[in-house]
């Protein structure tokens, strides 16, 4: 178990995020976007829960963890709630037509 | 050794999902490699020793947050096989500014002493208890204010330290408010029809 350590956690942890943050550029459609998000909300969360187990973090990445996944869940509805109402007055999802949403 | 191996196949599993999310182009098969990245994270919080958070990530994320992305895609596809394509110059550039992302971020976690952390800033009497699974009890005395697995020293009396119970009222009333908020949000608009109030008057 030891032979697997900290740091190739926080490698698969460093795919997740770049993952995330290249989803969250380049995708056209919103919903995909979101999904770039939680990519990178959870590339944090296995940091968090791998400090814990390997550092004296101790059980306080655990709790920031089911933090950071309640705090997730929140964030998914109301963005949800945001790309269906863009849906109704655009019937399209695509990010660049919302270069009409000034002000 | 058993857990090497399931930990290779699990972060494998993770990686191949999250680029898989990222080079496909079908926003139904985006969210299939999503869930397949989300239940391999599961498993490595489960191989960490953080079994309720695990659980809680399946829960939560694969059946709860994934499920309602999906519910989105079906709202919002305007046609039975809807593509929104991605430019192959975004794309490139894409690869090429999380080519260099990545590069920075291994090259900073590979040059950095994390056996550090072991040493600082912890005297004896403050260094916790390692969580190695069975972690339900110590989160939820956590989230009720208590950390008997983390004991203060003031002066000559032991205290146990204090917990997340402000920061748990705060984020359980935060949900609450966003969920209304968000079904505010979404509700059916009810269309202002004068010629049918007149009628039903």
């Amino acid at each position: 178990m030891e032979s697997v350590g900290l740091n190739a956690y926080l490698f698969v942890g460093a795919v997740l995020f770049v993952c995330g943050i290249v989803c969250m550029a380049i995708k056209r459609n919103g919903i995909g976007v979101l999904m770039g998000v939680e990519l990178v909300l959870n590339s944090a969360n296995l940091n968090f829960v791998a400090f814990a187990r390997y550092t004296p973090l101790g059980l306080d990445g655990q709790v920031i963890a089911l933090f950071v996944i309640v705090l997730a869940a929140a964030e998914a509805a109301v963005a949800l709630a945001i790309a269906l109402n863009f849906y109704n007055n655009h019937l399209t999802i695509d990010v660049d037509r919302g270069s009409e949403l000034q002000g | 050794m058993t857990a090497d191996v399931l930990f290779w196949l699990f972060a494998a599993l993770v990686c191949g999902g999250a680029l898989g999310v990222v080079v496909t182009q079908n926003i139904v098969r985006m969210a299939f490699w999503l869930i397949l990245s989300l239940g391999s994270v599961s498993a490595l919080f489960f191989l960490l020793g953080a079994d309720f958070l695990g659980a809680a990530q399946l829960l939560i994320y694969v059946g709860g947050t994934v499920v309602l992305l999906v519910f989105g895609v079906m709202l919002t596809a305007s046609g039975p096989y809807m593509q929104i394509k991605t430019s192959a110059a975004d794309g490139l550039l894409g690869a090429c500014v999380g080519g260099l992302l990545f590069l920075v971020l291994v090259s900073s976690i590979s040059g950095m002493d994390w056996s550090q952390l072991h040493t600082t800033n912890t005297t004896p009497s403050v260094i916790a208890e390692r969580p190695e699974g069975n972690t339900l009890r110590p989160l939820g005395l956590a989230f009720l204010g208590l950390r008997p697995d983390r004991p203060v020293t003031e002066g000559s009396e032991v205290k146990p330290a204090p917990g997340y119970l402000l920061p748990f009222e705060i984020v359980s009333v935060h949900l609450l408010v966003v969920l209304v908020g968000a079904a505010y949000l979404a509700r059916a608009k009810r269309r202002a029809n004068p010629s049918n109030d007149s009628l039903s008057a």
